[in-house]
């Protein structure tokens, strides 16, 4: 197996005295797929915040390239070219689709916006996405559908070359279509070489979609598979904890 | 017909093929734009419509209420009352936009200004130094305010309704209770009441023309190079003929003599003077604007403060700097309350421990009146001044009108309240209040 892009070891992260985090790893390669998987509360959400850098882990180590870094912002998150599609979308209402995919990465010439040209990548990703239900790129957020919103954040997070996408359950909102859609994307990015980590509560879409699989169960890791080499059962018993990794229970 | 329809787009939706399908809502001819603009307000991005038709509705009632409302002294008149509160409405956009407020705003006008006179008439200070001072003690109380709110987290309502108390303090302690001082200064006295040539008033427009038009132009060539669509070439010149009409009237409008007409005393002319030209205050405000305005849609910056007023998460995801944004917003909008101070002294002509007083609650009548949300994230600085402009009509004409002062107050709070509850419901329509996951 190639190198992982990155390396979690041994994170930790509480809320005062709730512990959220007990000490998880994970890796992710690659031009793989890997899933995190796990019920509501297990802390997945939690433990990518904390690669985006939006909640710094209390400890542990984050390995990016075999080299440890530190994420304390999410600057530090897309200078390693890590993007974030999140469950709760963090998109403004009240600006545009080409605003909200360029937010806080403007391009200008001489200190002023360069309009046309954010214009134009904006919605040459929206169709490299093959989306055809935005009318216009020029459309507050506030005018979409869930699905459209959805689309505009992935596309957000495809805009600039990243080398690791996450996505927190981004098909919750979607029909079928564009579930289909949004998970040929996936395997798309993933064979262009990016880094795809993957959260789902649809164990069908991980396992079309998913290389490896990794388990959550109250804040630990408690099951890293072969996507090839596994159940659905399986996977079903690790999420609710009739099952350990090695022996059943 | 719904159904084939609904069907039509579905299999359009599996369809594969890129076609360039994603407009940016510039194409189209003068009507498609029209039509677009207006499908725009009726789902409730209004802008500042309302308040364009709330002056034009204004201003033909008072004409036909008043002889006095349409004459050339009472339009400069109007001019100079409302620079203050366009001034104080602009700084305000500033705080409103991030959904805060700064209800100290006013009497930070007024501290300044206290301080100001007092460093020149008692302590004889250079006036130009004495001006620097006011100045950045308008940014002290502005890093003061974002420090509380920003860094420490504490309601802007709450800290700056405190430093609303606190400063009408330091300003009977530096002007003593009931203690008035003139202002004295020609070039401070001028801003409000002396006019600029009759050709300066053209000169400006020029400028203003020019300036407008060459950023129109250079936005189309950025885009073209871009390979993106540009709107129809039509908008442009329509919208520097509005400008060329609307300005040309005001300035030749101005530039009419409006000073007193001389009384024939003994068959000879006695008194009369000749009063002309645009008041100085006019090109302040439109450079301010303008300023204002660039930082706001053409910059990071502004683009940030939109940004966090529509969803701070979201901004901080995406990196932005959200603390130093706000608390900076606070600053820029006490810098910009200290030229209100400016206008409002050189207007009345002297300071009193009262200054700014009652000036804040106008300033946010006239964001909102504009069309700029409390809720932030939505408003421009023109809205702001164009709010001003209905809230000065409205003092102005009932002023003329000889109706007891309690009157404007009620008139005021009543087109207040009725702004906020349009802001309101527009955001409704917009959306806004539906909470999408
Ligand atoms: N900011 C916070 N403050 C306190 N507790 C938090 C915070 N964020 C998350 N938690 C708690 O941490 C636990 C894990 O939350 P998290 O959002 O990571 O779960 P999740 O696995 O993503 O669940 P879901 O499948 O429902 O999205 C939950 O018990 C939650 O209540
Ligand atoms: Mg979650």
């Amino acid at each position: 197996m190639s190198v992982p892009i990155i390396e979690l070891t041994d994170v930790v992260k509480s809320f005062g005295p709730v512990s959220v985090l007990k000490g998880v790893s994970l890796r992710a390669y690659p031009g793989k797929v890997t899933a995190l998987v796990g019920d509501n509360g297990a802390g997945k959400s939690t433990l990518i915040k904390g690669l985006a850098g939006v909640q710094p882990y209390d400890s542990g180590s984050v390995r990016f390239d075999g080299e440890e870094v530190s994420l304390h912002s999410p600057r530090d998150a897309s200078r390693l070219g890590v993007e974030v599609v999140y469950q709760d979308l963090a998109l403004c209402d009240n600006l545009d689709i080409v605003q909200n995919m360029f937010l806080g990465r403007e391009e200008t010439r001489l200190g002023t916006f360069d309009e046309g040209r954010m214009e134009r990548e904006a919605s040459d990703t929206l169709r490299s996405l093959s989306v055809r239900t935005v009318k216009s790129v020029r459309q507050k957020v506030s005018s979409l559908s869930g699905g459209q919103r959805q689309t505009v954040a992935i596309a957000r997070a495809v805009l600039k070359k990243a080398r690791v996408v996450i996505l927190d359950e981004p098909t919750a909102a979607l029909g079928v279509a564009q579930t289909e859609q949004v998970l040929a994307l996936v395997r798309r990015l993933a064979d262009q070489g990016v880094a795809v980590i993957i959260i789902s509560h649809n164990l069908a879409d991980v396992f079309a979609v998913a290389d490896h699989i990794s388990v959550l169960y109250l804040g630990q890791m408690v099951a890293d598979l072969e996507t090839r080499a596994t159940t659905r059962d399986d996977v079903v018993g690790y999420i609710t904890g009739t099952k350990t990794m090695g022996v059943s229970a | 017909m719904s159904t084939t329809q609904e069907r039509g787009d579905l299999t359009g939706d599996l369809a594969t093929t890129s076609v360039d399908l994603i407009g940016s809502g510039q194409e189209g001819g003068i009507l498609d734009q029209v039509g677009a603009w207006w499908q725009r307000v009726r789902a409730g991005d209004m802008g500042a419509l309302p308040a364009v038709g709330g002056f034009v509705v204004l201003s033909v009632l008072f004409s036909l209420l008043s002889p006095f409302f349409f004459t050339e002294r009472n339009f400069a008149n109007l001019m100079t009352q409302a620079a203050t509160l366009v001034m104080l409405g602009m700084a305000l956009v500033f705080v409103i936009l991030l959904g805060e407020i700064d209800l100290s705003a006013g009497v930070t006008a007024g501290v300044t200004m206290c301080i100001f006179i007092v460093l020149v008439n008692v302590q004889g200070v250079n006036w130009i130094v004495a001006l620097a001072v006011a100045f950045l003690i308008g940014i002290a109380i502005g890093t003061f305010i974002g420090f509380f709110v920003a860094r420490v987290g504490i309601p802007s309502f709450v800290v700056t309704l405190g430093l609303f108390l606190g400063l009408q303090g330091l300003e009977l302690i530096v002007i003593g209770s009931g203690g008035l001082y003139r202002v004295q200064i020609p070039e401070i006295l001028a801003i409000q009441n002396s006019n600029l040539p009759t050709w300066g008033g053209w000169v400006m427009l020029v400028v203003v023309l020019l300036v407008s038009g060459v950023t129109s132009f250079v936005d189309r060539r950025r885009r073209s190079a871009a390979g993106v669509p540009n709107r129809t070439i039509a908008l442009v010149w329509a919208k520097l003929a509005v400008f060329a009409v609307l300005g040309g009237l005001a300035v030749f409008l101005l530039n009419r003599n409006r000073g007193q007409a001389p009384t024939i005393l003994n068959g000879q002319e006695v008194g009369g003077n000749i009063v002309e030209g645009v008041p100085i205050v006019v090109p302040f405000v439109l450079v301010i604007l303008w300023v204002g305005t660039f930082v706001l849609d053409r910059t990071k910056y502004g683009r940030y403060i939109y940004a966090i007023g529509g969803n701070p998460e979201a901004a901080r995801r995406s990196g932005i700097k959200v603390v130093t944004i706000r608390w900076t917003a606070f600053i820029v909008c006490s810098f910009l309350a200290v030229f209100a101070g400016l206008f409002s002294i050189s207007k009345v002509g002297s300071v009193d421990a009262a200054a700014g007083r009652d000036l804040v609650l106008s300033g946010v009548a006239a964001a909102v009146v504009g069309g700029v949300s409390l809720f932030g994230g939505r408003g421009r600085l023109i809205h702001a001044a164009i709010g001003a402009l209905v809230i000065a009509v409205i003092t102005n004409g009932l002023g003329l009108l000889n109706l007891p002062a309690g009157v404007n107050y009620l008139v005021t709070g009543g087109v207040l309240v009725l702004a906020a509850t349009v802001d309101a419901v527009s955001r409704v329509r917009a959306g806004g209040t539906i909470l999408r996951t």
